[in-house]
């Protein structure tokens, strides 16, 4: 029961302080491994590349890992519902505001600015995907990088391709469905 | 309700990566099967999401469930985003940790990796031909991309200046 509370407690903090997406609980789940020995600094990075690598939001994901290892199946739901009760309740409180002066001319100024911030934040997500999928570092030496040419080609294919009429309504799922293949094949 | 409920089910369950990657999902499910809102409007949400506490992914179906639902609403769309991930990680907790050692399944990943990055690429290109329209706006995202990529620059305070820029510039020019 102890541990339960714990877990509430933790990762309710988590979820109120870590903002700018789900990367950012990392720095708390690291606390939460040193402090309570939940989980080795190992243990630790295993699941953040399996919550990278699953379905899901990253920081679902790992809270949903970290909870199970500390506590089982009653742990990992504890632990994920903590983490998004905090977004629940300020999202709900923004948005109740922002209806309010939605037509004001302030809001439409704001978001005017901060459309086009939100799509270059975007591509900047985007970006350091692309990195990691189609470079990868030399042992030798960390300022080598080197260029996996078929991962280079499947994607400026998919691109091309999900500009193109007959291919543009294909679901993402597909694209997925795709790279996994490929990636098996080719041994990427 | 249960539509938005099992909307937000799927989306979970096939979003892989950050907040962004959920961005193509939530426009098709979304903008284009459903008509529920407009690409500006999640635009909005997504930069919101962005800058207030949480997971990106968990906050921007919140505040989507809330819009089209009110409190019910963004109680379910969140239930919905978490609940294939929390089902799946419990399974693979008790799974994946043997089969992981297997090389297959890592090239497996790095071949899903190449497609999300064409996905979120590809709805970069639709929403920048949806809202950048002048050279004021264009300026914005190539700085919000430059200072992420190359400063370094925390999501927080990118989001932060642009909220300051963009009041000022609505002083200057209405």
């Amino acid at each position: 029961m102890m541990t339960l509370l714990l877990l509430f407690y933790e990762f309710f903090k988590t979820g109120l302080f870590s903002i700018g997406g789900g990367l950012a609980t990392i720095p708390f789940l690291r606390q939460m491994s040193v402090q309570h020995g939940w989980m080795s600094e190992l243990e630790l990075a295993n699941i953040i590349a399996i919550a990278e690598s699953t379905p899901g939001p990253i920081g679902v994901n790992a809270a949903t890992y970290v909870g199970y290892y500390a506590m089982g199946v009653l742990g990992a739901i504890t632990a994920t519902l903590a983490l998004v009760l905090p977004s629940l309740i300020t999202i709900i409180l923004i948005a109740k505001a922002l209806g309010k002066w939605a037509n004001s001319k302030v809001v439409g100024h704001l978001f005017r600015g901060l459309r086009p911030v939100a799509i270059g934040l975007i591509a900047a997500a985007g970006y350091s995907v692309f990195k990691v999928a189609t470079f990868f570092e030399l042992d030798l030496s960390p300022f080598a990088l080197q260029i996996h040419i078929p991962a280079l080609i499947i994607f400026a294919v998919m691109l091309v391709s999900m500009q193109l009429k007959p291919f543009k309504k294909l679901h993402p799922l597909v694209y997925i469905l795709i790279g996994g293949v490929a990636g098996a094949i080719l041994q990427m | 309700m249960f539509e938005l409920y099992l909307t937000f089910v799927k989306i979970g369950s096939l979003m892989i990566g950050g907040g962004y990657s959920m961005l193509p999902l939530l426009i098709r499910e979304l903008v284009d099967k459903r008509g529920w809102t407009s690409e500006e409007e999640l635009l909005n949400y997504f930069s919101v999401a962005q800058c207030t506490p949480g997971v990106i992914a968990v906050n921007t179906a919140t505040f989507i469930g809330y819009k089209l639902k009110k409190v019910g609403g963004a109680i379910v769309a969140t239930l919905g985003i978490i609940t294939v991930p929390m089902v799946l990680i419990v399974l693979i907790a008790t799974l994946l940790n043997q089969v992981w050692q297997y090389p297959i399944v890592n090239h497996i990943f790095a071949g899903i990796r190449v497609a999300v990055a064409a996905l979120i690429f590809s709805a970069v290109i639709r929403l920048v031909r949806s809202s950048i329209k002048d050279w004021f706006s264009a300026l914005l995202c190539v700085a919000a991309f430059a200072l992420m990529v190359f400063g370094g620059v925390s999501p927080i305070f990118i989001v932060l200046g642009a909220v300051l820029i963009a009041l000022v510039w609505g002083r200057i020019r209405p």
